[in-house]
């Protein structure tokens, strides 16, 4: 009942702050937050809103983006990509109009992948969608920020390879692949099978039907392949019935490296003492920042925080979400930078910020986030900006950093099948890429 | 061999627990002709209140009798509110009842309790048996074996229950005739109830063994979907023939992804079972052990 009682409370307050009138010249930012707070994805949708809320309340504290209010208004859509396009209809005109979307789901993602050329509106797609979007001269409204699927997994490769002593030392050894059998569960394919072949290790393949809760089979299976390592490109429940089995079967968990979406809390707390060793990928890094304790000062030591308990805060769902406030109100900034300081940007301009973030050490260090991302500059043609990420440890309680800073893969190929795939794209629909070398 | 071995046992361990879910489903099924389809619910519920509890500094052991006790007090509101309103309408208002009923309860189960994942440790441990994997090579899970056997005792009280017990056969009655059953005197109402309850206290079983094996979350729910095949071939009016259809479903599906996967690119344990029982529905529709269908032509 306790929870019944903060949800109600946070509700009301958001209510409160939202109709509480901003000082009368003030001027504002409008940002619909598409969230899902119930159904089967609400532990790591209600973390990852409240996130990027506690950010924007933090911009609102500290007086804006130059004096620019943000105002924002929530639309639960459960995950459910109909009601996720429900909610985008809805509010995209809403307090003169959106200024970026960020929804959190593949689903809805790619439903909206055609209106937002229409509406002129930039959405930002953080460690999940198409990998090729990262391509935009093709892909002009969308931004997979940070690192895509693709990039992951070079990555991962990369992560193996320092581990075992060198690229050429993964020559001939096993590593399987246990993936969640949908569309997410084959994003890793091109890449994987271009390090195996390139490099000579043997790839082994197994499928998980959604949702995985029973995989003894395919521990079986793993037990006699005896890889070397395992790739667990899970999501859901099968995550943490992943580890428990793998503990049945004695596989080591410090050679199970999960993707990001299978590298949070609610991944590892379900597995107990199962979980303990393990690794997953992660595109912010586990660990205290600054940021973190400006919210946790500013907010939650005023009751002002968004979260429904203090047990999530800090989380690696909600600090995604302040990340992805970050990254919403940095290209804010960098769009007034060009368009006019301390006024409100338009949809348009927004996506010019997109394409012109550089959050060097020195900026990230400004934020209090050095450390939390890797540094990242986005243009007209690369909407990732980075292609990064950490290997983080599940410690029994909490994640903590095991990679030595941040791990990229191979860039360049990458970049090539992002190309590729994007030019298939391009052809499919008749769309014809921007020339970046004419875009200011 | 070994292989082959291990992954039989596997799968038949796996079954039992497949048949526990199920056996919810064959209680209400069995004594009032209804598909219940909110017993995925109310394992998730199950668990949620267990932990939820536990969570508040209760004891295990105190929280899991006073979700028993909770569990009850569900089914008297159930049979007051829904079931008793609906009695003379047609299954298929009972059976639209019940999907209602799961959504409410699992929207108001988070609501009550949050949407947080949680470990559950029953203090089994989850690990092979040493000396079994060392004398045969073959890894049984010591949680697998003791959850099976909970739920093999717990398939044999129900059974006697039923069948021995002036109540189990009042249950009996009500299911092959409500209207019969109501002109000799038997109490509608009550016998819902027990039934509600008993039902509602397996899956609080079932949730507390798949909420130790695999956490408690919202995917609780989703046990349920490996009932379904379970109940078309056992019958979805037997008892021992939920744990019969969940043994050959654990074990099938099982061999089927190891043996026949590979060949046809992997990942069919989710459909395969269903292959399983549509071909039993083709020739034994009532299930391996459920009630013949006789029609008068």
């Amino acid at each position: 009942m306790k929870h019944f009682y903060k949800l109600a409370t946070v509700l009301l307050s958001a209510s409160a702050l939202l109709a509480a009138p901003a000082c009368a010249d003030q001027p504002e930012q409008y940002i619909p937050v598409l969230s899902y707070r119930v159904g089967p994805f609400a532990a790591n949708g209600a973390s990852m809103f409240s996130g990027l809320i506690d950010y924007l309340n933090l911009t609102n504290a500290k007086g804006g983006i130059n004096g620019v209010r943000i105002t924002f208004e929530e639309c639960e859509t459960e995950y459910n990509t109909s009601r996720g396009v429900e909610c985008y209809e809805r509010l995209k005109d809403r307090q003169g109009g959106a200024s970026v979307i960020e929804t959190g789901s593949t689903g809805i993602a790619y439903a909206l992948l055609d209106r937002l050329p229409q509406d002129k509106l930039p959405m930002t797609t953080m460690g999940y969608g198409r990998a090729d979007a990262a391509d935009g001269r093709v892909f002009p409204w969308v931004f997979p920020l940070i690192s895509t699927y693709w990039s992951q997994a070079a990555a991962m490769v990369e992560y193996m390879a320092q581990q075992s002593g060198g690229m050429d030392r993964l020559k001939g050894k096993t590593i399987v692949d246990l993936y969640h059998d949908s569309a997410y569960g084959k994003e890793s394919f091109p890449v994987l099978d271009h390090y195996a072949k390139e490099i000579g290790f043997n790839l082994i393949k197994i499928a998980i039907p959604a949702p995985g809760i029973e995989q003894q089979a395919q521990w079986l299976q793993i037990r006699q392949a005896k890889p070397d390592y395992v790739i667990l490109w899970g999501f859901g429940v099968m995550n943490a019935a992943a580890m428990k089995a793998a503990a049945r079967v004695g596989y080591p968990r410090e050679k199970m490296i999960g993707s990001w979406w299978a590298g949070s809390e609610v991944d590892t707390v379900p597995a107990g003492d199962a979980a303990k060793g393990y690794l997953s990928m992660t595109f912010t890094a586990p660990g205290s920042f600054p940021v973190l304790e400006d919210i946790k000062g500013t907010l939650y030591d005023r009751g002002k925080g968004n979260l429904s308990g203090d047990a999530k805060f800090g989380s690696v769902s909600h600090v995604r979400g302040i990340v992805i406030g970050i990254l919403m109100t940095e290209a804010i900034r960098a769009a007034q930078q060009k368009y006019g300081i301390g006024r409100p940007v338009t949809a348009e301009q927004v996506r010019w910020g997109y394409e012109h973030l550089v959050l060097d050490e020195k900026r990230l260090g400004e934020i209090g986030a050095l450390g939390l991302i890797p540094p990242m500059k986005t243009s007209c043609a690369d909407h990732e900006g980075s292609g990064a990420a950490m290997v983080q440890e599940w410690d029994g309680t909490n994640f903590i950093p095991k990679s030595k800073g941040w791990v990229a893969g191979d860039r360049a190929l990458v970049r090539k099948l992002a190309e590729q795939s994007a030019a298939q794209y391009a052809a499919d629909k008749n769309i014809t890429p921007r020339d970046c070398g004419k875009e200011d | 061999m070994a292989f082959f071995v291990e992954v039989l046992v596997g799968g038949l361990l796996a079954g039992v627990m497949y048949g526990l879910v199920a056996l919810g489903f064959v209680l209400i099924y069995k004594a009032s002709g209804v598909f219940n389809f909110a017993q995925g619910a109310m394992v998730f519920l199950g668990a949620l209140t267990a932990t939820g509890l536990e969570q508040q500094g209760v004891p295990l052991w105190l929280a899991i009798a006073m979700t028993a006790i909770f569990t009850v007090v569900l089914a008297i509101l159930i049979e007051r509110l829904i079931l008793k309103p609906l009695l003379a309408q047609p299954p298929i208002s009972l059976f639209m009842a019940t999907l209602g009923l799961a959504f409410v309860i699992e929207g108001l189960a988070q609501a009550v309790w949050g949407n947080n994942a949680r470990a559950l440790d029953l203090g089994i441990p989850d690990v092979p048996l040493e000396w079994l994997l060392d004398s045969t090579g073959v890894g049984v899970s010591t949680f697998d074996l003791v959850a099976s056997i909970i739920a093999l005792a717990l398939i044999g009280v129900l059974s006697a229950f039923f069948s021995l017990t002036k109540t189990g056969r009042a249950l009996r009655a009500v299911a092959d005739d409500t209207k019969a059953a109501l002109s000799v005197g038997i109490p509608l109402e009550r016998v819902l109830i027990i039934v509600w309850s008993a039902a509602g206290l397996v899956a609080l079983v079932a949730g507390l063994l798949w909420g130790a094996r695999n956490g408690v979350q919202y995917s609780l729910t989703l046990v349920a979907l490996k009932a379904f095949p379970v109940l078309i071939i056992g019958g979805f009016s037997s008892i021992p023939g939920a744990f019969a259809g969940g043994l050959i479903i654990g074990a099938s599906e099982k061999l089927a992804d190891v043996y026949i996967g590979p060949m046809i690119g992997g990942g069919i344990e989710s459909w395969f079972p269903y292959v399983l029982a549509l071909l039993f529905l083709l020739v034994r529709p009532e299930g391996l052990f459920g009630d013949r269908i006789i029609r008068r032509v």
